[in-house]
């Protein structure tokens, strides 16, 4: 049994090239996407752009969307749509700021609660989905209503009638969690290399750039975790197996509903973790937050690879896809383009990206 | 005879108005290869599905290793050490053939965080399984939408041969094979059934039933016809039942006896 694994030489097999086996893989779209766009912006935008304080630029909001996208990539690959993220966004912002203005609590419990709200609404989500069998495109826009609508009038009653809820940064002051959540990380490395001259400084010797905003931090993190989770364990075989065929994975023994509902809490629980950082960013809450969030997110999937029949995508894909919107919205700015570009170039981009992703799984799959 | 692994006694599945089981009763001792012949839509997926967890019976019970059971899931039943190949394979096409290979049973290798899919014994098995069952596959790594539909059946054989511990059931599993294949899965069942695993074999084909079974029941619209013991029926007489009797017999004048 020494020699198992060697494959016999089947003489009906081509050599196949590296160049066709990467054509395979679901992220190589947002990958040359994100080559595309650098080169074009290299071309058109002012060089202040690929400065490391203009990366920084575009790779706050890139984290912010990716968090999201990353959470929304998984949910599709196992065969759902969440399209109540952005909305969720809203909400766990209302929870999270109630928590800590209205109710002055620390953070050690105003996080967790926040989390924890945010996880039951996903495990709603999942449950009204698998019982009634209805798409989760349709249950999940019911709840992109309900949840906006409740963050409205959940902020007038914590404000008196107000739709903004401030005074987050004094609260959250001095809490020993804050700066896991806002800020920037690793100062001291930064003004010493501020110092020995590596980062530009201002003239009072202040690193342009004072470090790396947490969320981009945030934003490495669950990419990989998520890239190891998809690809490594049984739990990542299981998604792709519930979102390629429900049935067949459960014949298979695939606990399915489990899986399903946990990815609808998850990604609940990425829209919560978005909340917590950009209300303690902006020291406020507001019912606008996360507008249109859902759409990013998954466009943003949907560049990475993610097919919207589910079964197929990437996180990795999810993560460069969100690296391209934050090069677009903010590099225009850098460009003598109108700004508005910015929403054409978007339905772009996802056309192309459906057509390609398309295409890989005909690959893929042999289809003919 | 040895006691039976898995009884199943009065078996009712109806689904809305329609009866698909009107109380059979079947069961499967160790070491023995249990044929289950009928008609199309007699029933018999449906059978086999209530035996693999798949659907709830409706009325009846179940009976696992002289326990009374109730399977909630696939997963319960295969946790109990029974496997099926399903009629539709049960196979997703976007998946390697490893992937598919241990789909909800993947081996793993690490503890508690670092517990992780062990890639590299999960591909020499897959590979290996699927050589004993004469098929070289090109790359453990391939999906399953590019195999052939025999491929992709020998995937779901070797599958639950491997995972197939107590019972295992295969719902036409010679279909779309080869002549070799064929002959590889017949002598498959008659490996593991000299190891003590029940063979549960759905065919619609009596001389492949004839070669491995040691006893054949009929379905007939959701009912037993009767049970048989190998030697005690004929191939004649099996196929006839499985037809239902009449309209056989008129046939095979017009097709010169080749039925
Ligand atoms: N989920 C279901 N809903 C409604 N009716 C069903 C369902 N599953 C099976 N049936 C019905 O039950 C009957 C038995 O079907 P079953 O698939 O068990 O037949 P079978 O004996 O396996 O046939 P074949 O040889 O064609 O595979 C059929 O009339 C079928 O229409
Ligand atoms: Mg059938």
């Amino acid at each position: 049994m020494a020699d198992t694994a060697q494959i016999i030489v089947d003489e009906r097999i081509k050599k196949e090239s590296f160049g066709s086996r990467l054509m395979q893989r679901p992220e190589l779209g947002a990958i040359a996407g994100v080559v595309l766009v650098t080169i074009f912006f290299l071309f058109t935008a002012d060089s202040a752009m690929f400065t490391l304080s203009g990366i920084m630029n575009f790779m706050t909001p890139a984290a912010q969307l990716g968090i999201l996208a990353i959470g929304a990539a998984m949910l599709m690959i196992g065969g759902e749509f969440d399209l109540s993220i952005g909305s969720m966004v809203a909400f766990a912002g209302l929870i999270f700021g109630a928590c800590v203005v209205t109710f002055g609590l620390p953070l050690i419990i105003a996080i967790p609660i926040t989390f924890v709200f945010a996880a039951l609404v996903g495990a709603l989500n999942g449950a009204i989905v698998l019982r009634t069998g209805l798409p989760s495109f349709i249950v999940t826009l019911a709840f992109l209503f309900i949840l906006r609508g409740v963050s409205l009038v959940g902020l007038k009653l914590a404000t008196d009638g107000s739709t903004q809820l401030r005074g987050v940064r004094d609260a959250v002051e001095g809490d020993f969690l804050t700066p896991l959540f806002s800020g920037d990380a690793f100062g001291g490395l930064f003004a010493w290399l501020a110092e020995i001259g590596l980062v530009e400084t201002f003239n009072n010797g202040a690193p342009k750039v004072p470090g790396i905003p947490v969320e981009i931090l945030w934003f490495i993190a669950l990419a990989l975790a998520a890239t190891y989770i998809l690809l490594r364990t049984p739990y990542g075989n299981w998604i792709f197996a519930s979102g390629g065929d429900r049935n067949a994975a459960s014949n298979s023994g695939v606990p399915v509903r489990r899986v399903k509902i946990s990815l609808f809490m998850l990604t609940a629980c990425c829209a919560a973790l978005v909340a917590i950082i950009t209300v303690m960013d902006a020291g406020s809450t507001d019912a606008r937050r996360g507008f249109m969030k859902e759409f990013e997110a998954i466009i943003a999937a949907v560049i990475g690879g993610c097919l919207l029949t589910g079964g197929y995508g990437s996180a990795i894909g999810a993560f460069f896809g969100a690296i391209i919107f934050g090069m677009v919205v903010i590099g225009l700015s850098y460009t003598n383009f109108d700004q508005d570009w910015f929403q054409v170039f978007l339905g772009g981009m996802l056309l192309i990206a459906v057509l390609f992703n398309n295409y890989i799984r005909k690959r893929v799959t042999g289809e003919r | 005879m040895a006691k039976p692994i898995i009884q199943m006694e009065n078996i009712e599945k109806h689904f809305g108005n329609i009866i698909a089981l009107a109380g059979v009763s079947f069961d499967v001792v160790p070491g023995e290869c249990h044929c289950l012949l009928g008609d199309n839509g007699a029933g018999k997926s449906t059978f086999i599905k209530t035996m693999s967890g798949v659907h709830k019976p409706t009325k009846g019970t179940i009976t696992l290793d002289g326990k009374p059971m109730h399977f909630d899931s696939p997963r319960d039943a295969m946790e109990a050490g029974i496997a099926t190949v399903f009629q539709d394979l049960a196979m997703i096409p976007l998946m390697s053939v490893t992937r598919n290979f241990f789909m909800g049973r993947e081996p793993t290798k690490g503890r508690g965080p670092f517990k992780r899919m062990d890639i590299k014994t999960a591909n020499d098995i897959c590979v290996e399984s699927m050589r004993a069952m004469g098929i070289n596959l090109r790359g453990p790594d391939q999906a399953v939408g590019t195999l052939s539909g025999g491929e992709r059946q020998t995937v779901a054989i070797a599958r639950a041969v491997h995972f197939g511990a107590k019972v295992l059931i295969l719902d036409e599993p010679t279909s779309a094979l080869g002549v070799r294949q064929t002959s590889n899965v017949l002598a498959t069942i008659d490996r593991v059934r000299k190891q003590g695993v029940g063979v549960v074999f759905i065919t619609h084909n009596v001389r492949h039933s004839m070669a491995v079974g040691d006893r054949f029941t009929v379905l007939n619209r959701g009912k037993t016809l009767g049970t048989a013991e190998r030697g005690r029926i004929t191939a004649e007489e099996l196929q006839d039942m499985m037809a239902g009797g009449q309209e056989l017999a008129s046939l095979e004048g017009s097709l010169g006896g080749t039925v």
